[in-house]
Order: C-alpha cells, then sequence, then structure tokens
C-alpha cells in the first residue's frame, strides 16, 4: 500500500479547514507527519501536508474520494499524490 | 518537509492546470517466435503471447494513475513489424492478420497497437510489397491498427519506388475511409530513418534491435512549457528561455521516468526508452504552436518559426538527457497540425502554409504530421511530399515522418473532424505545380556522404 503521501489545500481562506481535514485522516487512521502553510498571492490559502497512510484502513483512491467530497464542503481545491512523484521531479 | 512548498505546487499546478501528462505507457513485443506459414497458427500464437504479456498492461496503467494522480492518456502495444516475422503469401492473409491485432487490442481495452508495417529504405522483399498493397484493406477495416513504412535512411538512400507506390497507397487508403473523412491515413506514418523504440502512434513499431519485451514511455507537457515562458516575461533573452525550457523538461522527464520504472517493474518486463517528446492534443493550453508565440511570435508560422522551434527542440532533448539515462524514441517537439489547437488556429488566420510547416521539420522531432489536404490532390504531389521529407531527414540525418490526409471529396477550406487525441484540421492549400515528371523517374536516390561515417 502507498506509504507517504502529500496532500494539497488550496482555496481561499476560511475557519475550519486544518480541523476538517485533520479529522477526516484521523478517522481513516491516517498518520499527519508534516504540515506547512502559506498564503499565496492573492490571498490564496494553502496548506501542505506530509501524511503515512501505512496503517490506514482505505487505499489512495478511496482516500481521494473522501478528500472530493470535503473540497466540495469546503470549497477549496484539494489533491493527494504520492511523495515519490515530488522527489523524482524536484531531486536528482 | 525535504521537498518545498513551492515545488509541491509547482507540480500540482503542472499537473491539474497545465496538461501535464504521460501521453502514453507502449508495450513494445518481439513476435519473431509467433513466426508460422499457416495464418491460422500465426494469428493463435500471435494472440497467445500478446494476452500473455500485456494482460495487465492496462490494469497497471491505472494503478499508477491513481498512485501518483498522474494521468496516463493511452496504453499502447507496438510490435515487431509483420513483414519480419509473418511470412505473408498473400494479401487476404495478412488482412486477416490485422484483424485478429485489431480484436486483441479491442480485448486488452488498449489505444492502439502499432507495427503493421516494413522496412524498405534500400528495396522491397515480396512480403514488403504485399504488407503495403494491404495497407488500403487494413487501415478501413481496423479500428486500433497503426501502421509505418520506412522508405528512406541516411545510411542508405531514399527508396523512390517506395514513395511513387507510397502516393498511390495514400489517396486509396484516404478514398477507402472517405466517409470517415479519411482517417485511416492518420493511422500511417511514412518514415525516413525510423527509431526502434519510439512509443508514439502511428509510427511505433518494436524495432529488430528490441527486446522480447519491454515499455517505452511517451511524456508530454506543452502546457507546462507555455507557462514557465510566460512566467520567465517577455524581457528574457533567448539563452534563459532556452535555459528555462530545459529546466521544464527535466522535470516532465523525471516524472516520466518514474512511472516507466514502476509499470515495468509491475509488470515484470523491462524498462526501455522514455521519449520526451512535446505532443500537443486538441486542448485549450496544450499546443506547441501557443509555447511558438509564448516565444514572442505573433502567430505560429510567421517567420522565426524554424528558429524558435529549434531552440524549443533542442532545449527539450537537453533537459530530458540529463534527467535519465533512458532517453530514446523521438524525443523533442512534434507539430501536428489537426492535433494542435494554436497550428489550427494559426492555419485558419492565414499565417501557417505548407512550406512553413516543410522548413520547420527541419528542425522538429518528426516531421509533417496530421495535415490535411485537399482530396483531389494527385498521387504524384503526394509522392513528393514524402520525397522532400525524406531528403530533409536524410541530409540532416534525423527521424522525418508524413503523416497525411487528403480528405477524401473535401477542398480547401473545408473542415474534418477525427476526434479524440487527432483532433480536427482545416484543409490546407497546397502548390499544386506538377513534380510527376521528377516522382516518375523512381530509382534510389544514394546515400550522402554523412551517411558513412564508419
Amino acid at each position: 500500500m502507498e506509504s507517504k503521501v502529500v496532500i494539497t489545500v488550496l482555496g481561499e481562506d476560511r475557519v475550519g479547514i486544518v480541523a476538517t481535514i485533520s479529522n477526516l485522516l484521523a478517522s481513516h487512521n491516517i498518520n499527519i507527519e508534516d504540515i506547512t502553510q502559506k498564503i499565496l498571492k492573492g490571498n490564496i490559502f494553502a496548506m501542505i501536508m506530509l501524511v503515512d497512510m501505512q496503517k490506514s484502513d482505505i487505499d489512495l483512491v478511496g482516500l481521494r474520494k473522501n478528500l472530493e467530497e470535503k473540497s466540495k464542503e469546503l470549497g477549496m481545491k484539494i489533491t493527494a499524490h504520492d511523495l515519490d512523484l515530488f522527489n523524482y521531479m524536484h531531486r536528482i | 518537509m525535504r521537498i518545498a512548498p513551492e515545488e509541491i505546487l509547482e507540480t500540482i499546478k503542472m499537473i491539474e492546470d497545465l496538461n501535464l501528462d504521460i501521453r502514453t505507457v507502449t508495450m513494445g513485443i518481439s513476435l519473431y517466435d509467433c513466426s508460422d506459414s499457416s495464418i491460422k497458427d500465426t494469428k493463435k500464437k500471435v494472440r497467445e503471447k500478446i494476452l500473455r504479456l500485456a494482460k495487465d498492461l492496462k490494469k497497471e496503467a491505472v494503478a499508477l494513475e491513481n498512485k501518483y494522480g498522474l494521468p496516463i492518456v493511452n496504453t499502447r502495444i507496438s510490435i515487431t513489424p509483420v513483414s519480419l516475422f509473418y511470412p505473408a503469401k498473400d494479401v487476404v492473409s495478412l488482412v486477416e492478420l490485422s484483424e485478429c491485432l485489431d480484436g486483441i487490442a479491442k480485448e486488452l481495452d488498449i489505444d492502439f497497437i502499432g507495427g503493421f508495417g516494413c522496412l524498405v529504405h534500400k528495396g522491397e522483399t515480396a512480403i514488403d510489397s504485399m504488407v503495403i498493397s494491404s495497407l488500403p484493406f487494413v487501415l478501413s477495416q481496423t479500428a486500433k491498427v497503426c501502421s509505418f513504412v520506412n522508405v528512406a535512411s541516411t545510411r542508405s538512400g531514399i527508396n523512390m519506388d517506395a514513395i511513387l507506390t507510397m502516393g498511390k497507397v495514400i489517396k486509396d487508403i484516404a478514398e477507402k475511409t472517405g466517409d470517415k473523412d479519411s482517417v485511416g491515413c492518420a493511422k500511417l506514418v511514412v518514415f525516413a530513418n525510423a527509431v526502434e523504440d519510439n512509443p508514439f502512434m502511428a509510427g511505433a513499431f518494436h524495432g529488430p534491435g528490441e527486446p522480447e519485451c519491454t515499455i517505452n514511455i511517451g511524456v508530454s507537457g506543452p502546457g507546462v512549457v507555455k507557462y514557465a515562458l510566460k512566467k520567465l516575461g517577455k524581457e528574457a533573452n533567448l539563452g534563459e528561455v532556452a535555459e528555462t525550457i530545459k529546466k521544464v523538461a527535466f522535470k516532465i522527464t523525471r516524472a516520466g521516468e518514474l512511472i516507466g520504472k514502476e509499470v515495468a517493474r509491475r509488470l515484470g518486463v523491462s524498462f526501455g526508452i522514455l521519449d520526451l517528446s512535446l505532443a500537443p492534443t486538441p486542448a485549450v493550453g496544450d499546443s506547441v504552436a501557443e509555447i511558438l508565440e509564448a516565444m514572442g511570435l505573433e502567430s505560429a508560422g510567421c517567420f522565426g518559426s524554424v528558429a524558435a522551434l529549434f531552440i524549443l527542440n533542442d532545449a527539450v532533448k537537453k533537459g530530458g538527457l540529463f534527467a535519465s539515462s533512458s532517453v530514446g524514441g523521438l524525443s523533442g517537439a512534434f507539430i501536428p497540425v489537426s492535433e494542435d489547437k494554436g497550428m489550427i488556429d494559426a492555419v485558419k488566420r492565414g499565417s501557417l502554409n505548407m512550406e512553413m510547416l516543410m522548413a520547420m521539420t527541419s528542425v522538429c522531432s518528426v516531421g509533417l504530421d496530421m495535415i490535411v489536404i485537399p482530396g483531389d490532390t494527385p498521387e504524384d504531389i503526394l509522392s513528393a511530399i514524402i520525397a522532400d521529407e525524406a531528403a530533409i531527414g536524410v541530409a540532416n540525418n534525423k527521424t522525418t515522418g508524413v503523416r497525411i490526409i487528403p480528405a477524401y471529396g473535401k477542398k480547401v477550406g473545408d473542415f474534418v473532424q477525427f476526434g479524440g487525441l487527432l483532433g480536427e484540421a482545416p484543409v490546407m492549400d497546397i502548390n499544386t505545380f506538377s513534380p510527376k515528371n521528377f516522382i516518375n523517374r523512381g530509382g534510389r536516390v544514394p546515400s550522402p556522404v554523412i551517411g558513412f561515417r564508419n
């Protein structure tokens, strides 16, 4: 099973973003290893999480489906990708 | 976190907004051991072997798409050129074999199967001649089978007899698929210096020097390059432009290599090559023409287009070569017309014509691609277009190809629609002065001095 996954959340800042996503992850036994938050140009909120899915009860496709629902709820764009992709593209 | 937030967001933007994708995962399969004089037994062996090796191709591609969240647009198979493994005695059995291949592709739910062709750059065998004669039937009666004919090489020169024949064959295919805007012609590439490990259709085949089974990957992302150039701004000089393209090409290539190695590992076969080709699609923003325009041209096709494309093609190759030791195939920039919205628009507004396209093929990664011309174009003009392209390829020691569609019953200004990745295109005007007496001479054009390097 996929282990390290990067979740990004992008959109207009609002209350409860971190809580909503963290609750979802906790409910599926997904461990958050790192969180970074940034305000980008045009007042866009960006949150990047590194999570470990080793003990998770769902796979990456399942996680994306869940995140998709939350993305509608929050009105934000949420993605989830395997960490390897970023390592390959940005590190030699 | 080891990766900076900016880098993560850059990748996300490439995938979500800029159409970065793995254009194709192509499995190359050797069919030498399927050779049998009986068509029935050949079909049985071919079927068994392809189904055995590729049964999980689609499944694993989907699994990786899910794992990395990177779209894999097509899965394809390339096979040993039919002329090299099937000792055909007649055209009918070749058509039967093509229908078998089409059935296999449908059964495996893959997009295309390529390699129904032959290499005749120095001359034709009896089997080669039958393969060429079968093409109008094969390409009109099958949906997923793709074909190629290599008519020239820097090492051996240009086979003008084969080129003469191909003009007639293309005309025939156009007529036989006239009810579908002559789409059969979109599944045939006439090559000079064809490469053995190209994963892109229509010209993919599993060459004689290739292993038993291998995975070749085609990555694309014209939108990503265009965005990087827009961000760089108008003040940057062309050295900086080249540098920017190189860096982007590096990142795209790395993503492709990750997928390629992983697919190969999961399927238990060797990883062949990674082909970083900026292959446009009809989607808005996924256009090579728009990159040229982002470099400063008012409209693709204006003077400066060859220079701009040269910079692009070369920088893409350099970035790719640094990113992976397995770069192969065609790697560079494709300039198809019907598959590129920017090219289509450039033709419509009158800035891109056949002559400029042909000049651009001397610096792009392949050749004249997906160009629609009037249906009444004489076959000797088609042959002459192929001969011009072959000459560019042979003289410059590069691959060139011609995938041209003389759309049956269509005139300049009409519009044809192929659908899907093949796109749509306006019928382009061509020079109609006759090259007939030149083409009809036939024979073999000797190889150039640069062909003798040993």
